[in-house]
């Protein structure tokens, strides 16, 4: 008889439907063929004109149909197009989910192109006067909408008919991976049987490229695309802005035998800490990183020694890499030397908002598929970081449980330790 | 029957046009015929309830840190900050470094200056988008970015209070607030957290927090009335204002042990979201009415109506309905306050059981007397545009 509850005696959490979206393509196969082949998503940015920029690659989501339409139609494209994939995978009613829905996706703001658009279209007063003056006027919603930080997560729920109030979230770059947390949490409190975690980013706009590139936190290395992204190497210089999706449908497992469906993954644990150092950098012993890292240890209830494999922060910043892998090996120890740890982020950028949940779905597929993608661009290894990165080329190696790490702006870490079995 | 894992609350950090505390808004609120704080003349044809005088220093003690957020982000940590000190939990390291935390934002203030001078050169510029990165990359100020993100408030929590157990951020305009204190109240009924910081800030003197409102036309213009009085005037039916409010929720067993004053018990908190245009706002208001309330004598309910004609008026029908139910449209007194207004209801809810007393009208011409104790107060929000929520609070 199968084992419905965990270590600590909570309904073990299934994962039973996974879909992404990222520059590399639309779907898992796409996406999965091109990671393991270690192709890169980055290209120049063609959305605007980069005069001025400092940095003009990114790993925009240029060919869904939003791509063009600003942050939220294209953020509500990336979340619909990914949670399509997964329930369609899970076998559950894909217009009557019936679980909650919990969205991380980027705050939300007024299109400097509707707000062109809505300030020429009268000549009367100016600034904020007119804006306000000509909105009060306008006679739909759409635009509204589109300002509204509930608003994607209403739509989504409406599409796949979620149950209740949907949560929509932000913890910065560790918002996927909460958006996951929050569903498992809500499985092991007994509130649901199922939840649809998404973590969804398309909000690549000039003005938040410009936002990161003030902070210094941008690769600026524009001439080869492709290899501006480079986690854990010496000339690392920034992270490369990208857009992305990743949805999972979590299952109590024993709901999800219960009806015959396959299950894809467990997610084990949840671990988090909240920095309290500085807005931007992390305390520099690495200890809210690594209380995150064993917070996620205890939760799943492995040791250190039973995670195989690491699919890292690994933004490819000189402050992010040094501190993940202080505490990586602070916690592993001397076994970090030779346990495999890659970054997705050397191929699909920083997909922010989505991040945590594109990883996560990347990390279920490591273990499903016996294939640890690589760091690809690894040429130039940082001597004050060894580690065993997966260099440049993919490697095949039975893979049974994951620790993946999501650190945020503003303090914010969350890991997720995934198993490929119940037990 | 009260349990170890009941949720009550031990801390409550208020600040609106009224003042800030929970003693300076009871004393405040307990006076019959209190007139509103308004703002007129600023944000004209808008009125709003702008905040009062703040001394940051008395909650953010680094000038550091206060120059590294905007008001929105300010004021959030200090209303977060006057709720710990409520609860003797500021300063002490080990509570707040095991204390989780869940924050209903919106997003910080953008700079002004620098969009009404861009826009002001697009009528001269066909190549808007290379305007707007000539204008962005030289005269964004570079941590700017940082007091408009919507997680940052809880980073500005975490790094000024040190609460560090855990931090998330719900964005959702009223609902944000609702899950964030629905989801806080879970976690601590099953053992996941014994302790937990919820509330929110709401900072709406500023163009583009209108602005949020007013794409849909939903301010209220022309002169103040009170909540309950504005359908058919002109305008959208919403006063928007400033303020904040945060919770501590913790575990019963906890607040007892430490021996804390306890100022109400949590008792179900319930969300939902009616698909309006299908017409299910009023039956969703019963349904979470009869879930948080059931029928059980008179109840006093704080309602965070916002003023928005539809909804008001829809939760206005179902509570007229309830003939045991007193209501006050507390949005009279404070404006509405969008993330916060939710966390805010709760607060004053909590207040009234606390002092076992109710809140006099606050608009009598559609409010009616509560006389006696309120056994159990209602805090509710119909969210102007989207999501709705109720809390029931109780003595402890």
């Amino acid at each position: 008889m199968t084992n419905f509850r965990d270590h600590m005696g909570r309904p073990i959490v299934a994962v039973t439907g996974i879909g992404v979206v990222t520059s590399l393509g639309v779907g898992k196969a796409d996406n999965w063929a091109a990671l393991t082949s270690g192709k890169s998503g980055i290209h120049p940015i063609t959305r605007f004109p980069v005069d001025h920029l400092n940095t003009r690659i990114s790993g925009m989501v240029d060919f869904l149909d939003s791509s063009s339409k600003g942050a939220s139609p294209l953020t509500y494209e990336l979340a619909e197009t990914a949670a399509h994939e997964a329930v369609a995978e899970s076998g559950l009613d894909s217009g009557d989910f019936g679980g909650p829905l919990f969205l991380a996706s980027p705050p939300v703001e007024l299109d400097w192109h509707e707000r062109f658009s809505l300030y020429n279209s009268d000549k009367q007063d100016a600034g904020a006067e007119r804006l306000l003056r000509v909105a009060r006027g306008l006679k739909e919603l759409d635009i509204f909408e589109t300002t509204q930080f509930g608003s994607i997560a209403d739509r989504l729920a409406d599409r796949f008919g979620t149950r209740g109030l949907p949560i929509t979230l932000s913890t910065a770059c560790a918002s996927g991976a909460t958006a996951i947390q929050l569903g498992v949490e809500a499985i092991r409190r007994g509130e649901c049987d199922r939840a649809l975690s998404i973590g969804a980013d398309g909000s690549a706009t000039a003005e938040a490229l410009i936002r990161f590139s003030l902070l210094s936190a941008l690769s600026t290395h524009n001439d080869i695309p492709e290899k501006a992204s480079k986690p854990f190497s010496k000339d690392r210089d920034g992270f490369v802005l990208a857009e992305g999706s990743g949805a999972l449908v979590l299952e109590s497992l024993e709901a999800a035998l219960a009806r015959g469906a396959t299950v894809l993954g467990i997610l084990r644990g949840c671990g988090e800490k909240a920095d309290d150092f500085h807005r931007t950098r992390s305390k520099p012993d690495g200890s809210p990183a690594i209380a995150a890292v064993r917070a996620a240890l205890a939760d799943a209830g492995l040791s250190k020694d039973e995670i195989d494999y690491v699919n890292a922060h690994g933004t490819s910043t000189p402050e992010n890499d040094k501190m993940e892998h202080l505490s990586l090996s602070t916690v592993f120890g001397e076994r970090i030397g030779s346990m495999p740890v890659s970054s997705n982020k050397s191929m699909i950028g920083h997909t922010l908002s989505a991040a945590g949940a594109v990883e996560a779905a990347f990390s279920l597929m490591t273990m499903r598929e016996s294939v640890i993608p690589p760091t690809i661009n690894y040429d130039n290894p940082d001597p004050a970081i060894v580690l065993d990165v997966v260099p440049n080329k993919k490697r095949n190696a039975e893979v049974r449980s994951v620790l993946s790490n999501s650190f945020g702006f503003g303090g914010q870490n969350t890991c997720l330790v995934m198993a490929r079995e119940p037990v | 029957m009260s349990s170890p894992r009941d949720v009550v609350i031990t801390g409550i950090g208020l600040v609106s046009s009224l003042g800030e505390g929970p003693d300076a808004h009871w004393q405040k609120l307990a006076q019959p015929g209190l007139q509103p704080v308004l703002e007129t003349a600023r944000f004209a044809p808008y009125t709003v309830h702008p905040l009062p005088e703040i001394d940051w220093n008395l909650q953010i003690a680094k000038r550091g840190d206060q120059r590294q957020m905007e008001t929105w982000q300010r004021l959030g940590t200090y209303a977060a900050g006057l709720a710990l000190d409520d609860a003797g939990i500021k300063g002490n390291d080990e509570l707040c470094a095991t204390m989780d935390m869940v924050v209903a934002a919106g997003g910080g203030e953008r700079d002004e200056a620098v969009d009404a001078a861009i826009l002001a050169a697009s009528e001269s510029r066909n190549d808007r988008d290379v305007l707007l990165n000539e204008k962005l990359t030289t005269e964004l100020r570079p941590t700017l970015f940082l007091a408009q993100l919507s997680n940052l408030l809880a980073g500005n929590i975490s790094i000024v209070h040190k609460v560090t157990g855990s931090s998330r951020t719900f964005m959702g305009e009223e609902g944000a607030g609702v899950s964030a204190v629905e989801t806080a109240a879970a976690r601590i009924r099953s053992g996941q957290s014994t302790h937990v910081l919820v509330g929110g800030a709401f900072q709406t003197e500023h163009s583009d927090m209108l602005l949020g409102y007013e794409l849909a036309g939903y301010l209220h213009r022309g002169p103040w009335k009170p909540v309950w009085q504005r359908a058919g005037a002109e305008g959208g039916g919403v006063v928007s204002g400033s303020g904040g409010a945060f919770l501590v929720l913790e575990q019963r067993e906890q607040a007892e042990s430490r021996g804390r004053k306890i100022y109400a018990e949590l008792g179900p908190v319930v969300s939902g979201r009616a698909r309006r245009s299908r017409g299910e706002l009023d039956a969703e208001i019963a349904g979470l009415l009869n879930q948080a309330a059931p029928p059980n004598g008179r109840l006093l309910a704080m309602s965070g109506a916002s003023g928005a004609h539809a909804a008001t008026s829809a939760e206005k029908t179902a509570l007229d309905a309830v003939e045991a139910i007193t209501a006050r449209g507390f949005s009279t007194l404070t404006g509405h306050m969008k993330e916060a207004q939710f966390p805010f209801a709760v607060a004053l809810a909590a207040l009234a059981v606390d002092r076992k007393a109710a809140y006099p009208v606050f608009d009598a011409a559609a409010e009616k007397p509560f006389e006696g104790i309120p056994a159990r107060v209602l805090a509710t929000a119909i969210g102007y545009h989207q999501f709705e929520g109720m809390a029931l609070v109780k003595p402890a």
